[in-house]
C-alpha cells in the first residue's frame, strides 16, 4: 500500500514522454509476488498462532466451556459475571500496581545505566554483563531471589540482620509481595531494556553534541534539552514494549506466590491460568483473556498517540 | 543527517518481531511438552504417570517384573513434578493423548468422572475376580464414584504425625516417651501447648513457658506452620486438631455435598491454631512463606513440624538432624485422630488399548507389586501385608513408623473429603484461610465462604 505513493507523481509528470510500453507495472507486480512470498512462511505463522486462536478465544468468551466437554454457547454470561467478580476486579488492580512499580524504576534505572554507558564507556564486554541477567530463565531468576529472600534463611534478610534490621517477608507480607516481584523483574529486564536505549542513543547524530560543547552547555542540560528529546521515539518504543510485557506478568508469581498471600499477587494472568487449568473454567478465562488484550491494545496506542512514535525531532 | 530516518525505522520493526517469535516458540514449546509423551500409538506400550520421584524406583522394578511375565507389552513411566503433572494430564485430556494408566488423587478424580474420562474397571475386575478386600479397609471403596461405578485400584494410603529434632527435645528437657500421651483441647491446648511453648526459644535464650519470653524475636518456634502447597482440607495442617474435636468436614464422605466451615468444632479449633502465632510459639502468616517445613526444622528455626507419612524419608535424611516421629495428640473426643488419604490408579478412558491398560492396574494393584513398593519403603502400599513390610524396612533403618500405622490399627483415620467442584472449593477456601491466618479476616469469616462453597451443590 505504501509503495504505491511514490509513483504517483511520477506518473503526474506533464513532459513525461508516455511510453508505448511501459515495463513497470508487470515488474512490479512481479515484485509483489515475491514480496508474498518472503511473507508468507510468517503469515501462515501469525494465522496459525495468532490470529486464530485469538478469534477462538474471542469465540470462547461467550460460552461456557471446560476444556474437556464441548462448548454451549451463553451469551454475555461471563462477561456479566465479570462486572461482578470482585477477584477480578483485585486482579486489575494488583497488576496495576506491579506495572507502575516495575515500569517507573525499570525506565529511570535503564534510562540512567544507558546514557553511563554511552558517555563513558566503549567496552563491549560491559554491555554483555549488562545483559547477563536478562540470557537467565525467569524461572531461574525467581526462585534464586525467592530464596535470597527468604524470611528465615535468606541471604537478604540475613544481611539486614547485620545492620539491625528486623527481617522482612519480601513474598510473604501482603503489602511487600508484589513490590518484591516487581523489582526482581527490574533486575532481570534492566540490562535489555538499557540496551534498547543505548541503541537509541547511537543514533542521535553526534553533531548535534558537539554544537552544544561549542555552545558550553553543562551535561545535565546536554542530557534535558538534546538527548531526552531527540530520545522520545525510541523511548515510546521501549515503553509500549516494556509496559505490554509488565502487563503480562505470571511466570514469577506461579513460580514464588502463587497468588497469595491472600490475593495480594493475583495478577490478572494468573487469574486467568487459574481459572483456565485448575478450575477448568476455559469459558470465564477467555473472557478475562479478551478484556485484558482490549485493555493492552488501549494501553499501546494511547501511549504511542502520547508519544508520537512515529515522528522525530531530528531531521 | 536525513539519511538517518529511513535507517532508524528498521530496529522498531525487527524488535516486536524478534519478540512475537519468541513467545511463539515458547508457546509452541509448552504446548508440545504438554501433549509430547504420548506420541507414539504403539498397541503394545503402556504410558504410566506418576508424580513422585522417590517412587519411581519402585514403580520401575513393578514394570520390569511386569514385562518379564507379558513380554508383548511394555511400561513407559513418566514422573512429573505435582503441579505439573495435573496440567500435563488436563492438555493430555484435550489432545486426547493422555496416559493409558496413572496415579490418581482423591481430590481430582471427582471432577474426572463428571467430565467422563475415565474407563470404569467394574467388568475388568468382576471378569478377573480381582479380590478388593486385601487392601486397608475403606481404601477400595474410596475409588467407587457417586455413579456406584468403580474408577482405580488402590495402591497406597498416608497419615500424619508430628516430626520432632530429638537434641532440642533433650535440650528442653523432655521425655520423649511422654509424646504419647499429649493430649489437645482448642482452650489451653492441653498438654501439647504446654509442650509447643516449652519448645519455643527467643533470641535471648527465654523458653516460650518461662517469664520475660519475647514472642516478638523467636529463635526456635514451637511449631511450625506450613500454608504453601494449596489448599488441601488442612491435611497437615489443622485436621488432626478438628477431627479430634469431633468435627466432620461434609454432611457425610465420599460424595458429600454440605461443608461444614461454619462448626464451632472446626472454627475454635482454626481460632487456637491462629493463636499460636501472637503468643509466639508458631511462626506469622507471613514468616512461614518460604521453603519447606522440613528444611525449617533442619535449619533449627522451628523444633516441630506436622507433615504426613510420605515426608518420612525426607526428614530423615538430613544430615546432622536427628529426627522422631510423635502420633498426633488426643483430642476431646479422647481419641487421636489423622487424615486418611490414598491414592489409585486409574485408566484413561481413551486409552488405545484396554485391556493392556487394565493389566498394568491390575497388576499395580496386586500383593507382587505392592511388595515391592513395601520393600521401597517410601510410602505404605495398600494392602496390609505390604504396608507391615514398609514399616520393618523402616524400623531397619532405625525409623519407627508406629505413629503413623497405629492410626489405620486403632481405626483412628477420618477419610478425605471427596467430593465434587474440589477445584472451585480450593479456590474459595485458600485466599479466605490465608486471611483469616494473617489476622486480615476474624475466624467467622468462614462462614460466608461456607455457604458460597455449599451453593456449588445447588
Amino acid at each position: 500500500m505504501a509503495t504505491a505513493a511514490p509513483t504517483a507523481p511520477a506518473a503526474a509528470g506533464d513532459d513525461a514522454p508516455a511510453p508505448v510500453d511501459n515495463p513497470r507495472p508487470r515488474w512490479r507486480g512481479g515484485e509483489t509476488r515475491a514480496a508474498l512470498l518472503f511473507v508468507a512462511p510468517a503469515m501462515v505463522g501469525f494465522l496459525a498462532f495468532f490470529a486464530w486462536p485469538t478469534l477462538r478465544g474471542l469465540y470462547l468468551s461467550f460460552t461456557d466451556y471446560d476444556l474437556l466437554t464441548s462448548a454451549d454457547f451463553s451469551g454475555l454470561d461471563n462477561y456479566r459475571r465479570l462486572l461482578e467478580d470482585e477477584v477480578f476486579w483485585n486482579s486489575l488492580w494488583v497488576t496495576l500496581k506491579y506495572v507502575a512499580i516495575n515500569i517507573s524504576v525499570q525506565t529511570f534505572a535503564a534510562l540512567l545505566l544507558a546514557v553511563l554507558i554511552h558517555r563513558l564507556t566503549r567496552s563491549v564486554v560491559l554491555r554483555g554483563i549488562i545483559l547477563l541477567p536478562y540470557l537467565i530463565s525467569n524461572v531461574v531468576v525467581a526462585l534464586l531471589w525467592y530464596w535470597m529472600a527468604d524470611y528465615n534463611l535468606g541471604v537478604i534478610n540475613e544481611m539486614l540482620g547485620w545492620v539491625g534490621f528486623d527481617p522482612v517477608a519480601f513474598f510473604g507480607d501482603e503489602s511487600w509481595a508484589i513490590p518484591t516481584i516487581a523489582m526482581v523483574n527490574v533486575w532481570r529486564h534492566l540490562g535489555y531494556t538499557a540496551l534498547l536505549i543505548f541503541a537509541g542513543l547511537q543514533m542521535i547524530n553526534r553533531d548535534v553534541y558537539e554544537a552544544a560543547a561549542v555552545d558550553g552547555a553543562g551535561e545535565v542540560r546536554v542530557f534535558f534539552r538534546i538527548t531526552l528529546p531527540l530520545l522520545r521515539p525510541v523511548m515510546a518504543l521501549v515503553m509500549v514494549l516494556t509496559v505490554i510485557g509488565s502487563w503480562q506478568i505470571f511466570d514469577t508469581v506461579a513460580v514464588t506466590t502463587q497468588g497469595g498471600p491472600v490475593d495480594a499477587t493475583r495478577v490478572v494472568q494468573y487469574y486467568i491460568y487459574d481459572q483456565a487449568f485448575n478450575r477448568f473454567d476455559f469459558g470465564y478465562a477467555s473472557a478475562i483473556s479478551v478484556v485484558l488484550f482490549l485493555i493492552l491494545a488501549g494501553v499501546a496506542l494511547a501511549q504511542l498517540k502520547l508519544l508520537r512514535a512515529d515522528e522525530s525531532d531530528q531531521s | 543527517m536525513r539519511t538517518t530516518t529511513p535507517r532508524r525505522s528498521a530496529p522498531r520493526h525487527s524488535v516486536p518481531r524478534r519478540l512475537v517469535a519468541v513467545a511463539g516458540c515458547l508457546s509452541l514449546g509448552a504446548l508440545l511438552s504438554g501433549c509430547g509423551s504420548a506420541l507414539g500409538d504403539d498397541r503394545n506400550t503402556v504410558d504410566y504417570w506418576l508424580w513422585d520421584a522417590n517412587q519411581q524406583p519402585a514403580y520401575q522394578e513393578c514394570a520390569d517384573r511386569f514385562e518379564e511375565d507379558n513380554p508383548d507389552l511394555e511400561i513407559r513411566i513418566e514422573q512429573r513434578g505435582y503441579d505439573d503433572y495435573w496440567n500435563g494430564l488436563a492438555l493430555g485430556f484435550v489432545a486426547e493423548s493422555a496416559p493409558d494408566v496413572f496415579t490418581n488423587h482423591l481430590s481430582k478424580y471427582p471432577e474426572y468422572v463428571t467430565r467422563d474420562l475415565l474407563l470404569p474397571l467394574d467388568e475388568y475386575v468382576e471378569r478377573d475376580d480381582v479380590p478388593l478386600d486385601i487392601y486397608e479397609e475403606g481404601l477400595a471403596d474410596l475409588w467407587v464414584g457417586e455413579d456406584g461405578r468403580r474408577y482405580g485400584l488402590p495402591k497406597d494410603w498416608d497419615a500424619v504425625g508430628v516430626f520432632y529434632d530429638r537434641a532440642m527435645l533433650a535440650e528442653a528437657g523432655v521425655d520423649e516417651s511422654t509424646l504419647d500421651e499429649l493430649t489437645w483441647n482448642p482452650d489451653d491446648g492441653g498438654s501439647y501447648e504446654e509442650l509447643i511453648a516449652r519448645l519455643t526459644v527467643d533470641v535471648n535464650g527465654v523458653r516460650g513457658d518461662e517469664p520475660g519470653f519475647d514472642p516478638d524475636r523467636v529463635e526456635t518456634y514451637g511449631l511450625w506452620l506450613e500454608m504453601t502447597d494449596g489448599f488441601n482440607h488442612g491435611q497437615t495442617q489443622y485436621s488432626m486438631y478438628a477431627y479430634a474435636n469431633g468435627w466432620e468436614a461434609t454432611d457425610r464422605n465420599p460424595w458429600g455435598r454440605e461443608f461444614h466451615f461454619d462448626d464451632p468444632a472446626f472454627q475454635e479449633t482454626i481460632t487456637w491454631w491462629r493463636g499460636l502465632i501472637e503468643k509466639g510459639y508458631m511462626p506469622s502468616f507471613a514468616a512461614q512463606r518460604g521453603v519447606q517445613s522440613s528444611d525449617q526444622l533442619a535449619a533449627g528455626n522451628a523444633a516441630m513440624v506436622t507433615n504426613g507419612s510420605w515426608m518420612t524419608g525426607t526428614f530423615f535424611s538430613y544430615e546432622g538432624l536427628d529426627v522422631g516421629v510423635a502420633p498426633n495428640p488426643i483430642g476431646p473426643t479422647g481419641q487421636r485422630a489423622t487424615m486418611f488419604n490414598g491414592l489409585a490408579d486409574s485408566v484413561y478412558r481413551d486409552t488405545d488399548n484396554p485391556e493392556a491398560a487394565w493389566q498394568w492396574v491390575r497388576y499395580l494393584a496386586s500383593p507382587e507389586c505392592q511388595r515391592i513398593v513395601g520393600a521401597h519403603h517410601v510410602v505404605f502400599p495398600a494392602i496390609t501385608e505390604a504396608w507391615e513390610i514398609a514399616r520393618e524396612e523402616f524400623a531397619a533403618d532405625g525409623i519407627d513408623v508406629t505413629p503413623f500405622t497405629r492410626h489405620v490399627e486403632e481405626g483412628t483415620t477420618e477419610l478425605f473429603p471427596i467430593t465434587d467442584h474440589s477445584s472451585e472449593i480450593a479456590a474459595l477456601m485458600q485466599p479466605a484461610l490465608e486471611a483469616v491466618m494473617s489476622g486480615r479476616a476474624p475466624v467467622e469469616s468462614l462462614n460466608e465462604v461456607n455457604e458460597e462453597i455449599n451453593r456449588l451443590f445447588e
